[in-house]
């Protein structure tokens, strides 16, 4: 049984590895697109773009979020935007009306019925050859809109997905999400130069209209339509990219169970989803999306659980064997027990392939905060995802597996 | 289309981690096992050393004997062994073959301190310790933890530690010697045996040699 253990531990080791190696390979081979964006100066072309924005109950937010649309360092009279009220039982129809006098905003309300089926509404009125979706409670910046268009400049691209923040990140738990959406970006980033982006998500994913009219509009799917989509997508081979220099920034759960509750969500979903789609997996017509990134996506989920609960179990472990020690011994031990002889560090074959993926993750890391922030700093968030991270994981991760083994219904708050 | 080589090049790289990660820890572990058999090695001059030494005191007398007489690097062997035991990463032969001269040294030493306290009148200051591995033993740990702070808080104190079931011809005439029954984890002081797990505390107490050992290094601390 240990023995099987232990392969299954190396197992999972050898993927994320793997896979670390292969996101670095990447890196390298697109660094200098990515600067060449950065760069970027040359001429644009304006498309007439549509902003929908589907809220329910998104009073606190919906002023904020509808005016970084309006202040978008875009023409107007190229830009519109749909506000959505999806049956809120609280005062958003009466903020969303505030901005009726607007010429290029228009407000729709309907009774609830989910999110995709605001967007939907909202969808029948675009006549705009760009549409985008902007969640209710999130931002964006004045330059996103005009860095996300230029890749419209390639007929090939369908849709563009931006890179979020946090917006103000106030507590560890956001502290920590920071961190992990700056990684994020960095992995949507490598994604989308793969042609491996499963996620066209509802911050200020832009799209070709003529994506909607000949796929459909959205569905329901698991409470992740924004996956739904971007698989439909890919399975139709319309190609998806990312802007890493297009920002837009999110509200995250302040709370460690809205989070896990969140996160439980995604992780359901793309389980769910990816059973949808199937036929993609290890099918070569769809290139890394099908070959490697859905697998190995899919894998991830398990293959986090097995080294996490290693991760766990040693923690849990060495704390008993302490207490054990304080209940025989009291305080009469040496706290550098054994001693400090390097003998005493094992140098076993796990923790010297750990320690390599640990030093690969911290390289990523570095250069995911270089990517989202233009520089590199040391910040609280990156100790806190560093340190508080690992243990946080396994509860949405067996959450969303618990959720789909048993088919339960999952919830979107 | 795929590029197939950026595959296999992310895979070579994994693999040569993987590789080295390997090599290093055989090699790593190795110096390991080389750094307790020369341990070992400087044991067994060490006992010799005082063997011959005592060999002598037939001739001189017990004031002859400094306090390093008796090899201090038993102790810190004894870790090592045991760190070794409950790591995997090291061969079980190489274990095996460690612990079975361990062993040895351990009982030379016993019988040298043994011989020294008679014909000097010291007061012995030792403890045999019989354990097993956790699937013969839960509390064996756990005593392992008491004993190795009670040496920590005497460091006269000389704690000899034997697996019970180690296949050791040695052993099994201690174990007779002094009819230590298979109730680990067990102890014997000054010929006395005590079975079961205790704490520090509860050794302080129960066992009138430590008692005496606490008294005498209060009295030479002050």
């Amino acid at each position: 049984m240990y023995e099987f253990y232990s392969l299954i531990l190396y197992f999972s080791l050898f993927i994320s590895l793997f896979f670390e190696v292969f996101l670095l390979i990447t890196y390298l081979e697109v660094k200098s697109e990515i600067d060449e964006e950065k760069r970027f100066a040359g001429p644009i072309t304006f498309h007439p773009t549509t902003i929908i924005v589907p809220c329910y109950n998104e009073e606190k937010t919906i002023k904020a979020t509808v005016n970084s649309i309006l202040n978008l360092d875009y023409p107007h009279d190229k830009l519109s935007i749909i506000l959505v009220d999806d049956g809120s039982t609280d005062r958003t129809l009466l903020e969303l009306n505030k901005f009726k006098n607007y010429y290029n905003v228009r407000i729709l309300a309907k009774e609830n019925g989910g999110k995709h089926t605001a967007v939907n509404l909202a969808l029948e009125h675009v006549e705009t050859e760009l549409v985008g979706c902007l969640d209710a409670d999130s931002f964006v910046s004045p330059q996103a809109l005009l860095a996300i268009v230029r890749h419209f400049g390639n007929p090939e691209v369908m849709a563009v997905t931006p890179s979020i923040k946090v917006h103000e990140p106030k507590n560890i738990l956001q502290y920590i999400q920071s961190t992990e959406y700056k990684w994020s970006i960095f992995l949507r980033r490598m994604l989308g130069s793969l042609g491996a982006l499963y996620v066209t998500p509802g911050p200020f994913s832009i799209f070709r209209t003529r994506v909607f009219r000949e796929l459909g509009n959205y569905r329901y799917a698991h409470m992740t339509e924004d996956m739904e989509m971007a698989m439909r997508m890919q399975k139709h081979r319309y190609k998806i990219v990312n802007s890493h220099s297009a920002h837009v920034y999110t509200v995250t759960p302040d709370t460690l169970r809205g989070l896990v509750k969140q996160r439980a969500r995604w992780s359901y979903g793309f389980l769910n989803n990816a059973f949808d789609y199937k036929e993609i997996f290890f099918n070569r017509k769809y290139g890394h999306f099908g070959m490697f990134i859905m697998p190995i996506a899919t894998l991830s989920l398990f293959t986090s659980l097995i080294m996490v609960s290693r991760i766990l179990f040693s923690f849990g472990s060495t704390t008993l064997k302490y207490f054990d020690r304080y209940q025989v011994a009291g305080l009469n031990w040496k706290l550098s027990s054994p001693s400090f002889d390097w003998y005493f560090i094992n140098t076993g074959v796990l923790p010297l392939v750990v320690i390599t993926a640990l030093s690969l993750t911290l390289v990523i890391l570095y250069l995911s905060v270089k990517l989202s922030d233009g520089k590199f700093r040391l910040s609280q968030g990156l100790f806190y995802y560093l340190f508080l991270y690992t243990f946080m994981a396994p509860l949405w991760l067996v959450k969303a597996l618990f959720d789909t083994a048993f088919r339960r219904k999952v919830s979107w708050r | 289309m795929i590029d197939s080589r950026k595959y296999l090049v992310a895979f070579l790289i994994t693999a040569i981690i993987f590789g080295t990660a390997i090599v290093a820890s055989s090699f790593l572990n190795d110096k390991k096992v080389e750094d307790v058999r020369s341990i070992e090695n400087r044991v067994a001059i060490d006992i010799l050393s005082s063997e011959t030494q005592f060999a002598l005191l037939a001739e001189t007398s017990c004031r002859d004997i400094g306090p390093g007489f008796l090899s201090k690097e038993l102790g810190p062997l004894g870790e090592k062994l045991s760190y070794a035991e409950n790591h995997t990463s090291f061969s079980e032969e190489d274990v095996d073959s460690l612990k079975r001269s361990y062993f040895l040294l351990e009982i030379k030493d016993y019988l040298l301190m043994k011989r020294l306290t008679e014909k000097c009148g010291i007061r012995p200051t030792f403890i045999l310790y019989f354990y097993s591995i956790p699937d013969r033993c839960e509390d064996c740990e756990k005593m392992g933890y008491a004993l190795t702070a009670l040496r920590d808080k005497y460091p006269d104190l000389r704690v000899y530690s034997f697996d019970y079931h180690y296949d050791l011809g040695a052993i099994d005439t201690l174990v007779s010697i002094y009819k230590v029954k298979p109730t680990l984890p067990a102890i014997i002081v000054n010929g006395e045996p005590y079975y079961g797990l205790q704490t520090v505390e509860g050794l302080e107490e129960n066992i009138p040699a430590l008692k005496l050992l606490q008294a005498a290094t209060s009295t030479n601390s002050r």
